[in-house]
């Protein structure tokens, strides 16, 4: 065993013991387990939304995208923004609203605004479907990192269901809890981790940040910037547009806010949340600094490059708190995303088949769930093959239509039935399914526009549908639900 | 103009900076703070986003001591 496979298992039992210990003095019921009893302050909201953008995705797939497709990579730093400034406005009043309901879910929300359980059961069902490829990706992320900071010693599948097993039960024991003060080891150490490499790696090898950007513009001119078609700059406003609207769809993201003490929290942390993201700055430039330091990664094996420099770069120690790092953003969206999942299923679809079923045994039964999930994403971490990433571009544009239904039910008053919700939510899944199941562009089903519309990103004309059909099935199903829309705008 | 409209006009300007103006700012130089044009530009925004957002908080009556959320 080298010195890197023993810092990560430091640091797994590390995070386990956090896991459990912060059940403390804690009666676990749904609330405490899912939500934290809506007691966390500015620090761990902000550390659990954070989670969001630190994942595994985001530390091998950022310095994988900037490694292999470089100037396109800037989004990711663009959507966050506009999610924050939206996040300002909007998360208050879901949060108040989420508060005086005692409401535990995200579909909560839509069964309560729209008194509709079975477009609760929609919503969960499109929510634990875009959320499973997300956790396999989590999860692939991991077998990755530590099968290669262990220099070949452990495989990936070993990887996998070690880390597995290590989130599976801190989830039961502590709920979101266990992800809160996992997330601060997370925190501090992917900073530190990140930070170093995105100085350390241009200035070892370029001797600085610029001298980096000029040799690879040198050896690949017009990498840096937005190529002319493709992932033209019509392709950027599009991408950072619906990513942004996407942002707080995902179930265990909206989940989050309801863990919040007051609304001032998500106030005060829209002004740090755009400045923290700047640290994804550092992840891009370790992988410009790898691309011509270890080059020939081809395709996925893109995702490799951060760790492949660092392997090449550093002794065993170092790689090992690298590979740590690595293995705590793949443990922190994971445990969120694996109890967010269980809660939908226990909640908003078991309970909402069969109403006699207490409480009580709705939160054992979404503890016993936690396993089950995680089994499923384990079938299709090994079967799923190299269409993960299509899967996970699946599920953002899958949760983003959500967003229509979600902002029109905030409004004073409401024009849109619990019909037209469900109406649109389906054609806009409908929509996703097809495009991302047939390959379809905006230039092959509509190829008499121009260019700069062709580039657009394909969720576009989903979102678009959705809110077509949205409209149409509101307005024609007015009459029948005018009493409900008309008690609803109290609020 | 009351607080409400200049809070939503505020909150706008980073959407038209970062939405439209990549249209304008794609390309590799003039080198900014070492880094590539473009990505210089996304980050002054980033910056810039988090400045509008101190701006909105401290204008916004709902963050003043003791009102009620």
């Amino acid at each position: 065993m080298n010195s890197a496979l023993i810092i990560i298992f430091i640091v797994m039992i590390l995070s386990i013991f956090l896991g459990i210990r912060a059940k403390k003095g804690k009666d676990m019921d749904l609330e405490q387990w899912t939500v934290g009893g809506r007691g966390f302050g500015t620090i761990f909201v902000f550390l659990l939304m954070a989670g969001e953008i630190y994942t595994t995705f985001t530390f091998l797939g950022g310095s994988g995208w900037a490694y292999g497709k470089g100037g396109p990579t800037y989004y990711i730093i663009g959507y966050g923004c506009l999610a924050y400034i939206m996040s300002y406005f909007l998360l208050p009043k879901i949060w108040s609203y989420a508060k005086e309901k005692k409401l535990l879910s995200q579909s909560d929300f839509f069964v309560s605004k729209y008194k509709s359980p079975s477009l609760g059961i929609l919503v969960s069902l499109v929510g634990v479907v875009a959320m499973i490829p997300y956790f396999v990706l989590q999860l692939k992320g991991l077998g990755i990192i530590v099968s290669e900071a262990s220099y070949g010693t452990i495989s990936p599948a070993a990887a996998i269901w070690i880390g597995l097993a290590v989130v599976t039960v801190y989830v039961m024991v502590s709920g979101i809890h266990g992800s809160a003060w996992t997330a601060v080891a997370k925190d501090i150490l992917i900073l530190v981790v990140v930070l170093f490499l995105g100085i350390y790696l241009p200035i070892h090898y370029y001797g600085g940040i610029q001298p980096m950007f000029e040799a690879v513009d040198q050896a690949k001119p017009g990498f840096l910037a937005l190529p002319d078609t493709g992932m033209s700059p019509s392709w950027f406003a599009s991408t950072v547009l619906l990513t942004a609207l996407g942002f707080y769809m995902w179930p265990h993201t909206f989940g989050s806010i309801y863990s919040a003490q007051t609304a001032k929290v998500f106030r005060k942390n829209a002004i740090f949340m755009p400045i923290y993201q700047l640290v994804l700055l550092f992840v891009f430039f370790a992988g410009f600094a790898a691309i011509l330091q270890v080059p020939g990664l081809a395709g996925p094996e893109a995702d490799l490059s951060l760790l492949r420099i660092s392997i090449q770069t550093f002794d065993p120690w170092v790689v090992g708190v690298i590979g740590a790092a690595g293995i705590l953003t793949a443990l922190v969206p994971g445990s969120m995303i694996l109890m967010a999942a269980a809660t939908l299923l226990a909640r908003n679809v078991y309970q909402a088949v069969r109403p006699s079923v207490s409480d009580a045994e709705v939160s054992k039964i979404a503890r016993y769930l936690v396993p089950v999930v995680a089994l499923i994403a384990v079938f299709f971490t090994f079967k799923g093959g190299n269409t993960l990433v299509t899967l996970l571009l699946m599920g953002y544009s899958l949760v983003t239509q959500l967003f229509p239904s979600l902002i029109c039910s905030l409004l004073k008053k409401n024009f849109v039935t619990k019909q037209g919700a469900f109406a649109g939510i389906l054609v806009g899944v409908a929509t996703v399914t097809y495009v991302s199941i047939t390959g379809a562009t905006v230039g092959t089903m509509l190829p008499f526009l121009p260019q700069a519309i062709k580039d657009m990103n394909v969720g576009i004309i989903a979102m678009v549908i959705n809110l077509i059909v949205l409209a149409i099935v509101s307005l024609a199903t007015k009459n029948v639900s005018v009493t409900t829309a008309k008690t609803k705008t109290v609020s | 103009m009351n607080v409400n409209g200049l809070m939503r006009i505020l909150a706008a300007i980073p959407f038209v900076g970062i939405l439209i103006g990549v249209y304008f700012v794609n390309r590799v130089t003039p080198y900014l703070f070492g880094m590539p044009f473009l990505l210089s530009y996304c980050v002054i925004w980033v910056v810039l986003t988090s400045v509008i957002m101190t701006v909105i908080y401290f204008i916004d009556p709902k963050n003043k001591e003791g009102a009620a959320e």
